[in-house]
């Protein structure tokens, strides 16, 4: 089973958002960056596959240098090679051509993408890069079992699950159940520090969307206290104030 | 040209957020030309399709066929893409719901078209064609220039107002060929709990935290949420802890959602956690801790033990029904 698993570069959840340059940039000022949660659950996911059946797992990452420690941290986990198409990740089409370009020919069974990024949460990639390739996807898969040459899925759909099945190749995206991600050992740092790390350069592609500018939310006002002797309250002021119920 | 609209039924019934999306369709079609149309697929009757007129739809495209009645990626988008070809549209609209987040971006792949999702504007054109979504799980909000010629658009439930519009019913049957070679993706079986109301469209949502102590106090937060008629939630250890199933999960890492009240029990309110829920319209805080960092963020707040103050609230619910 050859699998490939698509690595965003994502700021770390605790981080407070700003922005510079009149709104238009992140401030990556003090920010740690990781790899997207639900990618690193799509790349234990793979581990777990190819340990089980045999085969190879590539990560992939769309961006400029400064996204080597994430993928130098996917091969400490356990991936056996990886590529950086080194681009600025312009947005979700942009970024799904570039992997489609590089795994066109190369004869993938599986490629695996988290659900979203946590830090612009399109979702998009999987769906538009299984269409270029010419292949299914099943989006937010919560179980896989790889059944000779079919993989037999649980996923998330609007109200419930959805059992369903589907032949290699195909694209799916991790959502949270998948599995736990992998923290790796010292063994697996030292053995990916030598592991290829192939730097490939973009192509040209029409970017259909950029953004603009950012904003922050408005400040919230004070909260208003309500005493826990009076708790019962809340509903008529919930009802006559709030006017939500 | 048209504005193209999916029209997205759950079991035959449209919900909420398909009702959502065909009014902003409506308003796309008003504010760049054109008239508005909306695509069904699967077994849907006329007067479910006749909701869609009410609220919008000029012209009702229906592939009523019981082989899509269940989600299909493909099989949708490749319906979907070929009906904007034949209807011209340079907009194309969906709620960012599962399926709608499965089949936006295959569509937008198969027309060559720029895509957005989690969007929470309507396009303004004073500069081009822009629209706001939300980022960083809503710690922030990014205008976004769309620049090709079709465009996909992919819209937040709980964000735009149902219009009604009465537009006349107008019903096409759909000329597509659909055949078995088209399903790669197999269903093999569906489950969905019935009578739950979906977290991300819910207008009320009550959520609970490490506060309860335990799974077996999770009757407080149902019975709150049955008396209001709310969905339930959880934060991100509950879920980790299994008390409650990943699905309730709300947070950076879990379920973003923008309800009209979100009442939050026991839970600290970690910016993580607050990423998933700010976009509510009211908050209300409950913690008997009187630092927690919710209660800079929430509406109203009680600072108590959830035991203490869940059960007068509670009754206060049901007293109210």
């Amino acid at each position: 089973m050859k699998i490939l698993v698509c690595i965003s570069n994502v700021p770390d959840t605790t981080t407070k958002v700003s922005f510079t340059e009149n709104n238009s940039k992140f401030n990556t000022q003090g920010v740690q960056f990781i790899i997207n949660p639900y990618d690193e659950l799509a790349l234990t996911k793979a581990l777990e596959i190819t340990e089980k059946v045999g085969g190879t797992v590539t990560a992939i990452n769309v961006g400029l240098a400064e996204t080597e420690p994430s993928i130098r941290k996917a091969l400490a986990i356990g991936a056996n090679d990886a590529v950086r198409i080194n681009a600025e990740p312009a947005d979700a089409y942009f970024v799904a051509e570039q992997i489609a370009n590089y795994a066109g020919s190369l004869g993938f069974d599986l490629i695996l993408t988290g659900r979203e990024s946590i830090d612009y949460n399109g979702g998009m990639v999987s769906g538009i890069l299984a269409s270029l390739l010419n292949l299914p996807s099943v989006n937010v898969i919560t179980s896989i079992e790889v059944d000779g040459n079919t993989a037999i899925m649980e996923r998330d759909i609007d109200g419930g699950k959805e059992k369903l099945s589907c032949n290699f190749p195909f694209v799916a995206s991790a959502q949270k159940e998948l599995t736990e991600p992998r923290i790796p050992n010292m063994r697996g740092i030292m053995a990916a520090r030598t592991k290829p790390l192939q730097v490939i350069e973009a192509q040209s592609s029409a970017i259909g969307s950029s953004t603009q500018s950012f904003e922050l939310p408005a400040p919230k006002g004070a909260c208003k206290m309500i005493d826990a002797s009076n708790a019962g309250d809340l509903i008529r002021i919930l009802n006559e104030e709030a006017k939500v119920i | 040209m048209s504005v193209l609209v999916f029209a997205e039924n759950s079991d035959g019934i449209f919900k909420k957020s398909t009702l959502e999306a065909i009014s902003y369709a409506k308003e796309v079609a008003k504010i760049t030309g054109g008239n508005c149309t909306a695509i069904s697929i699967g077994n849907v009757n006329q007067e479910q399709l006749s909701l869609l007129a009410k609220n919008g739809a000029e012209k009702i495209i229906s592939f009523n066929h019981d082989s899509v009645n269940n989600f299909n990626a493909e099989v949708f988008s490749k319906i979907i893409s070929e009906t904007a070809k034949s209807e011209n549209s340079k907009t194309i609209v969906f709620s960012n719901t599962y399926s709608g987040k499965s089949v936006a971006p295959r569509t937008a792949a198969s027309l060559k078209a720029a895509i957005v999702s989690g969007v929470i504007s309507y396009p303004d054109l004073s500069n081009g064609f822009t629209v706001k979504r939300t980022v960083f799980s809503g710690k922030a909000f990014a205008n976004v220039n769309m620049s090709s010629e079709i465009k996909v658009i992919s819209i937040t439930p709980n964000s735009f107002v149902i219009n009604e519009t009465n537009d006349a019913l107008n019903i096409i049957p759909a000329s597509n060929q659909v055949d078995a070679n088209d399903f790669k993706t197999k269903s093999i079986e569906v489950s969905k709990a019935s009578g739950k109301i979906a977290l991300t469209e819910a207008e009320l949502v009550i959520s609970g935290g490490r506060g309860l102590k335990g799974p077996e106090n999770w009757h407080l937060v149902e019975d709150l949420a049955n008396a209001l008629g709310a969905a339930t939630a959880c934060s991100k250890p509950v879920s980790d802890m299994h008390w409650r199933p990943h699905s309730e999960h709300v947070g950076q890492t879990g379920i973003t959602i923008k309800p009209n009240l979100y009442i939050a029990i026991g839970i600290s309110g970690a910016i993580q956690h607050l990423a998933g829920v700010s976009s509510s319209k009211v908050i209300v805080a409950i913690n008997k801790d009187p630092e927690a960092p919710f209660f800079k963020a929430a509406d109203y707040g009680i600072v108590g033990d959830a035991f203490d103050v869940l059960p007068a609230i509670i009754n206060a619910a049901k007293n109210r029904a």
